[in-house]
């Protein structure tokens, strides 16, 4: 790594948080409630459109990790999801009608939030869809966690995107309110992922799963990144760079051992294939606020017609998350 | 006569405080030493929370630094403290903020009362250790420290480094042979208060206060002078990571820490409110308890380690992405590769599945379709037949497929033909057994009907890309166990490649080979070979095939295997 291009890595991050810094004029607080964040809270960030249904169970899954606060940014919803945020006595909500795609699919908007209101903490990206699991998730709540990878100077986790669904056709079996997703979604795909490091910023670029095998069987080069470094202890001169799979400075994307050990990492389940997909598929496909000319979006619109199933006889059945670390999927590393 | 507590805290009072209290109740005194970086006030709570208990006193303050002379400057405080207030102290327990006892004080009363003159502190000289970090062991003692490692770590590098150039080495004090070991003693009053009143503690003072971490040789080597009789181990249970750093025991460690036999444990979670309340708040009765098993947690915590150095074999994932040369294995488990012999045989991949309890696949890595085993779409893991995802990634294709199917043995068919982008990786991997038939390739193209011409130019390019194979297979950058017989020679007697073939891919079948596959018919294959040749085209890695002494198809017949005794 030359002196130039870590230079101009210094001059994109400064580019990015400034960008953050003017969108922070995009977001208008609903219900602020940051004056409660204690010293070593650890804080969820999300962004969210129209996901009232999902909202019960997400906070309630973090909640129960032992995260204490919320800030969240509603993106234009009309089905309550901002009304119902408003009265959580946790969240801090934000509201925008601004493009999504304009701010970067809103790491703009998380970027400048973080700047403001997690430095010094440790912070949680995840959408409402997205749940974090990590070695002894069961036994230890994440606390545990950010205070072994404090003792152990750790900066960032890595957790994996692992794609959920269930068995039978997507539409099948509807997802009521305060259910988990899990119990629906239950099967993910165990071994088809392809791993390429991104030289530029240092991360590994991960592939793969049902979404490649279903909508990107003929491109696999199209088929979107799984890898995710959700939670970090933030910095306000960190910034995400792209979604939360990469971040600089470059440094927090070490989240994998180059010389044949394991670090310790996570997952987030990702369950995203419900019947509320379909629907979602079709609006943001209609919106076009999504990456890359929605070309997922469009993947999905034009295999979803026909109501697939993404089952297979070779799928796995989630059980926990020692499950996944046998399976090669994440690792306890030296976490024991 | 009793055991006297030092206790060293820095952070989380509340557990201090809560430990403190117990060690004070059930009869032992305690003196506490808190960091002076906490603050006034918390401090002032502290003092507060622990002064209904008359056997709880607190010494003079010093700045602590980890690695630092302050830490032994704490313990030498408040043990001169314990031993003057306290006059019937037998030994003293060096014991952290975080250490928590995991067995009843009365049981460790009693065991020290009946070893009234054993010192047990962990004690050994640097040439047997291996758990030093940084590389530093004798020159722990022999360099000058005054930079702090935590905080100025190039200023650290730099000045050991310039030491090292100069030369200049310390002269250790006459009389000392430099001993390390864990910070956390139990000793004598005879031995401490020898160290403590020697009357040339301030030359050790002086000479240990630029020892690098001074608190795991400061008592260690000078017990050694003074102590009857040394256990060199440590009666906390501490186990350390990779970087030196302590691990850290949590509420599923429950179970683990009530076998470990050990009077105390650390570092506890302060938040594992149930190693608290249970060890804490135990009755005697809960104390006869299943038998003692502590190597397990030495199990536990080795395997954490193994993990995060060394990975699991084979695997490639989020955090485990080796640089090359240190995979640590290409691949997790044993496989077979075999080429030319579908080619040769009707029905070979059945009959070899037969033979050897592999899952056998057909040519995954064939140009027209990813060919499982049974033509199912997906296989192990999800991996699917779609050839754009193979060829997008072709070595992680077949490191997922051995990964996924850990615990069976895989076998598949390559070609010339097939993407050869894994050659290499193949070459490289001592898992891989791969048995070549050489040239093979032609008998699809004699049984061909195309036209001459093409078929000559199809022959001379899949001779060239064998060729280049087998180049990559027998260099010496090849790892893989590799047989490769010309087609000729494994014409003349097949069964014995078959049975090595069979033998190498480590799925071993009961019996010896009895049952032949069914050769294709090679009637005129050399005239085939020798119609190419007058074309120009030199088909050599078939081996020797003379014209008109055409190949039998071998008739199942049955051979006498033959044993060697």
């Amino acid at each position: 790594m030359g002196f130039i291009r870590s230079y101009r890595l210094r001059l994109l991050r400064k580019r990015w948080r400034i960008r953050a810094f003017r969108k922070r004029r995009e977001l208008r607080p609903v219900a602020d409630r940051t004056k409660a964040i204690k010293k070593n809270d650890i804080i969820v960030f999300s962004t969210l459109r129209n996901e009232r249904v999902r909202l019960s169970y997400f906070l309630r899954y973090y909640r129960d990790l032992g995260v204490s606060h919320f800030i969240m940014v509603d993106n234009n919803s009309d089905d309550g999801s901002r009304e119902f945020l408003a009265d959580q006595p946790d969240v801090t909500l934000f509201s925008t009608s601004h493009s999504y795609k304009r701010s970067r699919f809103g790491v703009d908007w998380l970027n400048w939030l973080q700047m403001k209101y997690a430095h010094g903490h440790w912070s949680l990206v995840v959408d409402v869809d997205e749940f974090f699991v990590y070695p002894f998730c069961d036994t230890r709540p994440l606390r545990a966690l950010t205070d072994w990878l404090d003792a152990s100077s750790i900066r960032s986790f890595g957790a994996m995107l692992l794609d959920m669904y269930p068995k039978g056709p997507i539409n099948a079996e509807p997802y009521r309110a305060g259910q988990n997703p899990m119990e629906i979604a239950s099967w993910f795909d165990a071994g088809n992922y392809t791993i390429e490091r991104n030289k530029k910023f240092g991360n590994l670029w991960i592939q793969g799963g049902p979404r490649a095998r279903m909508f990107f069987r003929d491109k696999p080069e199209l088929a979107p990144a799984l890898n995710k470094t959700p939670l970090v202890k933030w910095d306000r001169s960190y910034v995400y760079a792209s979604s939360t799979h990469m971040l600089l400075p470059r440094g927090l994307n070490l989240v994998y051992d180059e010389w044949g050990g394991e670090k310790t990492s996570g997952c987030l389940l990702h369950a995203k294939f419900l019947n509320t997909f379909s629907e979602k598929a079709e609006e943001e496909l209609r919106r076009g606020q999504h990456y890359s000319a929605s070309v997922e979006y469009k993947a999905y619109a034009a295999a979803l017609e026909d109501s697939p199933v993404i089952w297979t006889r070779w799928s796995e059945k989630y059980i926990n998350w020692r499950q996944l670390e046998i399976l090669g999927l994440m690792s306890k590393g030296n976490w024991a | 006569m009793t055991v006297g507590i030092v206790m060293l805290t820095h952070g989380d009072l509340a557990r201090s405080s809560e430990v403190a209290r117990y060690w004070a109740t059930s009869g032992c005194p305690v003196v506490i030493h808190v960091d002076k970086r906490v603050e006034q006030k918390p401090y002032a709570a502290f003092v507060q929370s622990l002064s209904d208990l008359d056997n709880v006193l607190f010494s003079k303050r010093h700045r602590c630094e980890w690695g630092a002379w302050s830490l032994v400057q704490a313990s030498q405080t408040a043990s001169e403290l314990i031993l003057r207030e306290f006059k019937d102290i037998q030994h003293v327990y060096l014991a952290s903020g975080t250490c928590l006892p995991l067995r009843p004080v009365s049981e460790l009363v009693q065991y020290l009362e009946e070893r009234p003159r054993t010192d047990f502190i962990e004690s050994a000289t640097t040439n047997d250790v291996p758990w030093t970090v940084g590389g530093l062991d004798e020159e722990r003692f022999t360099l000058r420290f005054p930079f702090s490692w935590r905080r100025h770590r190039k200023l650290f590098d730099g000045y050991v480094k310039l030491q090292r150039r100069i030369g200049v080495k310390r002269r250790i004090p006459m009389g000392l042979v430099p001993h390390m070991g864990s910070q956390w003693w139990c000793l004598t009053r005879h031995t401490l208060s020898a160290i403590l009143e020697d009357p040339q503690r301030d030359l050790f003072d002086k000479y240990f206060s630029k020892v690098w971490i001074p608190d795991e040789s400061y008592y260690q080597t000078l017990a050694r002078l003074y102590s009857h009789k040394i256990e060199s181990r440590s009666l906390t249970l501490s186990k350390f990571d990779f970087q030196g750093k302590p691990h850290i025991f949590y509420d599923d460690h429950l179970q683990l820490l009530r076998r470990s036999d050990c009077f105390v444990a650390r570092k506890i979670w302060p938040d594992a409110n149930m190693l608290y309340d249970v060890f804490l708040h135990q009755n005697e009765a809960d104390t006869k308890r299943a038998a003692p098993t502590p190597s397990k947690i030495d199990r536990i915590f080795s395997k954490a380690i193994d993990r995060r150095t060394k990975g699991r074999a084979g695997l490639v994932m989020q955090s485990r992405h080796p640089n090359h040369n240190w995979e640590n294995g290409m691949t997790c488990a044993p496989y077979g590769v075999v080429q030319g012999l579908t080619e040769l045989f009707h029905d070979f991949e059945p009959w070899l599945s037969r033979a050897c309890e592999a899952e056998v696949h057909g040519h995954l890595f064939s140009p027209t379709g990813v060919e499982f085993l049974g033509d199912q779409d997906t296989y192990g893991g999800c991996l699917y037949n779609s050839l754009e995802a193979r060829d997008y990634n072709p070595k992680a294709f077949l490191r997922n497929l051995i990964w996924n199917t850990r615990g069976k043995t895989q076998c598949f068919q390559f070609g010339p033909d097939d993407t050869q982008d894994i050659t290499w990786m193949m070459a490289g991997d001592p898992n891989a057994s791969i048995s070549i038939v050489s040239g093979a390739w032609a008998v699809p193209l004699f049984n061909s009907n195309r036209n001459f011409s093409e078929l000559r130019k199809e022959a001379a390019r899949l001779q060239k890309i064998e060729a280049e194979h087998i180049k990559i297979l027998t260099s010496h950058y090849s790892k893989a166990r590799v047989n490769i017989w010309t087609m000729a020679e494994f014409i003349e007697a097949p069964m014995e490649p078959l049975q090595t073939i069979i033998d190498s891919m480590g799925a071993r079948s009961k019996r010896r080979l009895t049952e032949a596959p069914r050769m294709v018919d090679l009637t005129g294959f050399g005239q085939f070979l020798q119609n190419l040749k007058n074309q120009g085209m030199h088909p050599y890695l078939m081996g020797d095939f003379p014209v008109g002494n055409d190949p039998k198809p071998n008739t199942p017949k049955r051979r006498k295997p033959y044993l060697v005794k």
